[in-house]
């Protein structure tokens, strides 16, 4: 089999991806491989609006938003196979199996990685207690409850306060569950603010911060947690402990791109973001092989996704048609005090489509701070704002002509007031 | 139907399976009383999976001559019921030059009990085959036939053997009482009640219980939970060998070693418990695995973890298996006291209580008997042609359910409609590995629960994790009504 790009995976990240690549050069042969029975990924279950605000002017559920693009697809005949699953990854080919085809290689001019993330478990959280039915991921509980149409339990603790947790908190509620309390190990929450106004405040859902599950207890089914305070160092504190009656237990306590094939490809990946190390196009440490959404940084808004993919799409058919990479010197992004990574990590100024949005996540909560951009050490954007938390990925925007002066390392970093 | 049998053995685990499966090469009705849902639900699920060399137990006591016969038996058992089994050999290490003597007596124990190939490495000798090991390392007893083994599927496999040829299994059957009726047992049940001429007792951490309701010569057991932390398969390779620290009296100490299937495996602790069917994994078990795992192997990235969990060990005072015809209750056979090497030892232990048993009952060897098994199809362990021939005929086969460890849905269909199938959740991963990855089953239990639903005709509501009053979800939305 044979394609122009490959897109390795067909939610959002995918989807936007193609679509711009077609629009990019409508003579390519783009495949999506996408291991679901549908395309949309992660969308599909996320049945709340808040979608697309940024991307069409206006407020859409998250399988409104996905077939937006669906449509799209289908006006510009773009191929797409479904419940196929990619065991390998080159730069000039891929391996999926499916029940069709059985095992299958397509040989290639660009992948475009876009595997999207999966939540981190129970087990990799050392949470003590028994094992029993009841204790699910926060977007596990999401799919049983919205896609299934199955309910996970009456009464709810939510361990972490990342977004589909609170999303899930409110959910939960309206299908006339008793959310009893959200536990957040930090002093500060990891989800948006909108969504604990909206999804614990407007309930009455207590949210407390600095606090953990120590264990949980029942046999067959849960039925209570120990909750207990923790100090600076995550530890919880002796004589907070509180019990907790609940038959469920939900885990919102972060996302991990799903960089399994990524890794075996040889792509490099940055510890801070467990995604593959970009450049302004999107593109890996391998030529040819391109990452973008959740597989390479975990967004908050999908709107932020499809942007980010669109031009990973268009630099990867611009790969294929140029056959290869233009030249040119490279900028390297680096992230300073108090910030964990930026997207991308290196710019070629030849290969900017106009101005330079690089996104970044704060290591903790700042108020009344700086965000600074410094070209080779040099002041260039000094800009207050009144918090910057992890919870919400930042950006900053640079003209492409301030870039034409090409410094050749461009420092963000947060300075406290 | 007739509840009288030639042998009821109580327990599904290791022991009562390998049991099952020798008795089933004679002429007799044979009944395994299950009180849980599956196969492999007690002690048999959770420990290290090791295949021990034999060093470890006191000459001429059964751990001793159980563990070498065992061992012995293994390679050929795995070929049998088609289940792996790697010999990657193990290590012991001395990281302190005041503890050499102790390698040393191990050895010995080792030579006596018969144990072949053992061999006493220096430093130097032991970095060169396992160069993430300590600095500290002093020296080690190297073991080249200890190994590697699921213990679920070789307990499954056993137990799917024993039914094939013609024993019978009864799950969600607790045993209440035992009592010798003539020259027969009754076993009630809190479902049925059976009589046989012979029990063997194989009740892990409650084969005290059995045995002293029926013998006036009493036993203890302690259940001594071992936590363990599992990491992601990506660290393949980072040990390649079982590695042990120097024994205590508690046990073995907390190992690190590679899983047959490539996971890296870290623990256990050895904590007595009061409450013989719960085993909480705590926070101080985990802190100790992770303790004792840097002290033998460095950099040890403890940090991808998948999942913790913890067993029960049914430690029996006298630290001695108890394979015998109890005293003074003709035709009772117990396996009491059954903790490591039992893994290793329950091939050997089912041979020997079989004999035992056949030689009371006057049993005679059935002129056919199958003890080939088939595991579950795995369609990424059979080479590309073989394949591609199966995807062709059984499409499901093509289709990946748990993305983890790439499982589809033909072997979750082959787990749940085989003889013994799986009823749950838990008994399909122990059957596929579904769900055993590094997203813990959080994009596949939907789906497996979908399948099980399916195949069984049960509503989604009443699949459970593991059987009992382990329901996942408690019933529709309310606007699905």
């Amino acid at each position: 089999m044979k394609a122009d790009i490959v897109i390795v995976g067909g939610g959002p990240a995918g989807l936007a991806a193609a679509i711009a690549a077609a629009k990019e050069d409508n003579t390519l042969d783009i495949l999506i491989l996408e291991r679901d029975h549908e395309l949309g990924g992660i969308l599909n279950q996320c049945i709340h609006n808040g979608f697309g605000l940024h991307t069409f002017n206006e407020e859409l559920t998250g399988p409104e938003y996905a077939a937006r693009f669906e449509s799209q697809l289908d006006e510009l005949g773009i191929r797409y196979m479904l419940d196929t699953m990619v065991l390998d990854v080159s730069s000039n080919s891929v391996t999926a199996v499916n029940s069709k085809e059985g095992v299958f290689t397509v040989e290639c001019g660009a992948v475009v990685l876009c595997m999207g993330c999966r939540e981190r478990p129970r087990g990799a959280l050392n949470i003590p207690g028994l094992r029993p039915a009841g204790v699910f991921t926060a977007g596990t509980a999401q799919r049983l409850v919205n896609i299934e149409g199955y309910m996970p339990g009456k009464e709810v603790v939510i361990l972490g306060s990342g977004d589909i947790g609170l999303i899930m908190a409110r959910r939960m509620t309206l299908e006339g569950a008793k959310v009893k309390a959200v536990c957040e190990l930090m002093p500060y929450s990891g989800g948006l603010k909108r969504n604990i106004v909206q999804c614990l405040d407007d309930f009455d859902i207590p949210l407390l911060l600095s606090h953990t599950v120590i264990d949980i207890k029942g046999k067959e089914r849960v039925t209570s947690v120990v909750i207990a305070e923790v100090d600076e160092r995550a530890k919880p504190i002796p004589g907070t402990e509180q019990e907790i009656s609940c038959d469920t237990l939900l885990l919102s306590c972060g996302l991990i791109p799903e960089n399994e094939l990524s890794r075996e490809a040889g792509v490099e990946i940055n510890p801070a973001t467990n995604g593959p190390v970009v450049n302004e196009s999107f593109e890996t440490s391998i030529p040819g092989v391109f990452a973008c959404g959740n597989v390479l940084h975990v967004h908050d808004l999908v709107d932020y996704v499809s942007e980010e993919s669109g031009r990973a799409g268009r630099s990867a058919a611009r790969y294929v048609k140029n056959k290869g990479n233009g030249s040119g010197p490279v900028i390297k992004v680096k992230n300073g005090a108090g910030v964990r990574y930026t997207v991308p990590s290196s710019v070629r100024t030849s290969e900017l489509e106009g101005d330079l949005i690089i996104r970044f996540r704060s290591g903790g909560v700042y108020r009344d701070s700086y965000i600074d951009v410094l070209f080779d050490g040099v002041s260039k954007i000094h800009r207050r704002k009144p918090i910057i938390t992890p919870g919400e990925m930042e950006q900053v925007i640079l003209k492409n002509e301030d870039l034409e002066q090409a410094p050749s390392e461009i420092l963000i970093r947060i300075t406290e007031n | 139907m007739d509840n009288s049998f030639d042998v009821i053995i109580i327990g599904a685990g290791v022991t009562g399976c390998a049991a099952a499966r020798e008795l089933s090469r004679y002429n007799c009705s044979v009944l395994v009383i299950e009180k849980d849902e599956d196969i492999c639900c007690g002690t048999s699920k959770a420990n290290s999976g090791i295949v021990h060399a034999g060093y470890d137990a006191k000459p001429g006591t059964l751990k001793a001559k159980m563990n070498i016969r065992g061992n012995e038996m293994m390679t050929s058992l795995c070929e049998d019921l088609d289940i792996p089994f790697k010999r990657i050999g193990s290590l012991v290490v001395c990281t302190d030059e005041a503890n050499r003597e102790g390698i040393d007596e191990l050895y010995e124990r080792g030579i006596t009990n018969g144990v072949p190939g053992l061999k006493i490495l220096g430093k130097d000798g032991v970095k060169k085959i396992e160069p993430n090991i300590s600095d500290d390392v002093v020296c080690a007893l190297y073991a080249p036939t200890a190994g590697v083994i699921c213990p679920f599927r070789l307990n499954i496999a056993m137990g799917e053997c024993a039914e094939q040829n013609g024993v019978i299994f009864k799950f969600d059957t607790k045993v209440n009482d035992i009592r010798r009726t003539g020259d027969l047992w009754t076993v009630v049940t809190d479902k049925d009640t059976y009589s046989a001429r012979a029990v063997l007792n194989a009740a892990g951490c409650h084969a005290d219980e059995l045995h002293n309701l029926v013998s006036d010569r009493k036993y203890h057991i302690t259940a001594r939970r071992g936590d363990y932390m599992l990491l992601d398969r990506s660290l393949d390779g980072f040990v390649e060998h079982i590695i042990f620290p120097q024994p205590t009296k508690m046990g073995k100490g907390i190992l690190v070693t590679p899983t047959v299937h490539g996971n890296t495996l870290v623990g256990p602790t050895a904590i007595d418990t009061d409450d013989k069917d719960e085993a909480p994994v705590t926070s101080e078990g985990l802190s100790k695995v992770q303790e004792g795992a840097v002290k033998n192997v460095k950099g040890l990235p403890l940090k991808q973890v998948i999942t913790g969990f913890s067993g029960l060990r049914a430690h029996e005072d006298g630290g001695e298996f108890i394979l015998e015809e109890a005293e003074g209750c003709p035709g009772f056979f117990d396996c009491v006291g059954i903790e490591s090497p039992g893994l290793t030892a329950c091939p050997a232990i089912g041979e020997y209580m079989a004999s035992l048993i056949s030689a009371k009952l006057g049993l005679t060897k059935k002129d056919t008997w199958n003890g080939i098994c088939r595991d579950v199809i795995k369609p990424f362990e059979l080479p590309a042609e073989d394949r591609a021939a199966l995807i062709s005929e059984h499409p499901e086969y093509g289709r990946i359910i748990c993305r983890c460890e790439t499982i589809t849905e033909g072997e979750i269909i082959d787990s749940i409609r085989r003889p013994l199938g799986a009823k749950s959740l838990d008994g399909v991963k122990r059957r596929t590995r579904a769900g055993m990855g590094r997203c813990q089953g959080g994009f596949c239990s939907p789906r497996v629960m979908e399948i099980l639903s399916r195949e069984t005709g049960l509503p989604l509501d009443s699949i459970t994790k593991s059987g009992g009053d382990s329901q996942i979800v408690i019933g529709r939305t309310k606007d699905e009504g």
